[in-house]
């Protein structure tokens, strides 16, 4: 944003700028760490075009330690089965404790079953997605949300 | 009386050379002979007896042990057919012992091969926007774009090959485990190996028990190198300890305040000759009573139908049959358990 203003169109500009307030800033919760450079892949164009920002965590405990730092993700993207703290019950501590505004939290596991959907929408989680992940369909969802 | 000794008696009456004197010696002599003749007949009598109803009686004993003998060859046989029965039934729990395991395991796996797969797909698909993203760099004649593309590209094709082998050693040692052990000792990596069964058996239990949770320590020797071991069997022990730490710290989070932390800690380390495997929890540890009874195929402390109690059984039968190693155990009731394989080299 520091660039010089004579530079820019005023519509690019105001591009710019509306892309800056709205631009989504994603919390990625998962213990595999190549998930990092799927996710900078899958969206490079958007953080390219920063339309999205990326944060990544590896457990449940480092992804609350990251929100109750910065408080700044709107949105929570988070693998179920992790060792330590599951990303169910990281869906229940952050439905409970971070009230203003209500993060989104999506659910993303390589276990689809029922129990496991069931368990995510009773504690409040915003979508339910199976691995392997589809992007399109991700992108789709957060599409919706923004 | 004797017809011989009376013929005796009524001569000596008719020979008038003798005295009356000696005629009544002689006859009294006589008397005597009849006497001891008669008692001596009827003791021969008796004694013939004897050895009629002794002769009936050894026939008797004799045809009884022949039964006998028939009835312990007939046992023997049973016996031997028992036996063999036993064995085949061994050998199918040692089986099923180990299907059940891998059935607990199934869901774990599942789980670790979605992940594998989920960057092979992803990783592809990346490959292919970005070779499009390449090309059009390429048509602008923009080769420095071009080769950062080309680098990430292939980024992507290393990701791609890991995972792919990643998924290929997992249904690898699915394979291997389902499968009779070939007894074959073979180099193995010992610390791949325990990690790969660390992995599948903390998913597998996470997949039967959303709840179920713990922190994980591995403290691996990087100086063992390659160890000839039966991977199968070792890996089945090593699953066997590590399904039954996470068992024993399920069932003390059941019992503790929040505050606990179930902690399962496995190592491994080069002493002299010998490698060292420990697989140790904070869990609910063993009773003095029941320690005593741990290797015993059959014993198990779990409720009926969760257990079969072959697990340790088979894992100290491997350690120090097949292996000639040791399988020691340190526990407290309540606080820890430590089991320790020792393995030489």
């Amino acid at each position: 944003m520091k660039q010089k203003k004579e530079n820019i169109p005023i519509s690019a500009l105001f591009c710019q700028y509306k892309s800056y307030i709205h631009r989504m800033k994603i919390l990625v919760v998962d213990d595999e760490k190549d998930v990092q450079v799927l996710f900078e892949q899958r969206f490079r164009k958007e953080i390219r075009n920063k339309e999205m920002e990326f944060a990544f965590a590896y457990s449940g405990e480092e992804a609350l330690k990251y929100l109750n730092q910065l408080h700044e993700a709107v949105l929570i993207l988070s693998d179920i089965n992790m060792p330590g703290m599951s990303g169910l019950e990281l869906l229940r501590h952050i439905k409970e404790k971070h009230h203003e505004p209500p993060p989104v939290v999506m659910m993303i596991t390589a276990y689809g079953d029922a129990d496991n959907y069931n368990t995510a929408m009773k504690l409040g989680a915003d979508a339910f997605l199976t691995k392997p992940l589809e992007f399109s369909l991700l992108k789709e969802k957060l599409k919706a949300i923004q | 009386m004797n017809q011989h000794l009376q013929n005796i008696l009524d001569l000596v009456g008719q020979i008038d050379a003798l005295t009356d004197e000696q005629k009544n010696s002689i006859s009294n002599w006589v008397k005597e002979a009849d006497k001891t003749l008669t008692v001596t007949e009827f003791k021969l009598d008796r004694t013939d007896k004897v050895k009629r109803t002794t002769a009936i009686l050894l026939e008797e004993t004799i045809q009884e042990l022949e039964l006998k003998r028939k009835a312990v060859e007939e046992s023997k046989d049973a016996l031997q057919q028992s036996l063999e029965e036993l064995k085949a039934t061994q050998q199918q729990l040692i089986q099923s012992e180990k299907m059940a395991s891998l059935g607990e395991l199934t869901a774990g796996i599942a789980h670790e091969i979605q992940n594998p797969l989920n960057f092979v797909n992803n990783f592809s698909e990346v490959s292919n926007e970005l070779i499009d993203e390449m090309n059009d760099a390429l048509e602008k004649g923009n080769t420095e774009d071009a080769k950062a593309i080309a680098n990430e590209i292939q980024m992507s094709l290393e990701k791609i090959n890991f995972h792919g082998k990643r998924a290929d050693g997992i249904v690898k040692s699915m394979l291997q485990h389902s499968r009779t052990s070939t007894g074959k000792k073979e180099p193995t990596d010992i610390n791949t190996l325990a990690d790969e069964y660390l992995r599948l058996a903390y998913h597998g239990m996470r997949a039967k028990d959303k709840s179920f949770n713990a922190a994980m320590k591995t403290d691996f020797d990087e100086n063992i190198g390659l160890i000839k071991i039966i991977s199968q069997d070792i890996g089945r022990v090593i699953l066997n300890l590590i399904t039954n730490s996470f068992y024993a710290l399920n069932e003390k989070k059941k019992q503790s305040p929040d505050h606990y932390e179930p902690t399962l800690t496995i190592s491994t380390k080069k002493i002299g000759d010998k490698i060292e495997i420990c697989v140790g929890d904070n869990g609910t540890g063993i009773s003095q009573k029941a320690l005593d009874k741990i290797f015993q195929p059959f014993f198990t402390t779990k409720p009926t139908g969760q257990g079969t109690g072959l697990g340790l059984s088979l894992s100290y039968d491997i350690i120090t049959k097949s292996h000639g190693g040791e399988l020691k155990v340190e526990t407290k009731e309540g606080e820890y358990t430590n089991f320790r394989i020792i393995l030489p080299v």
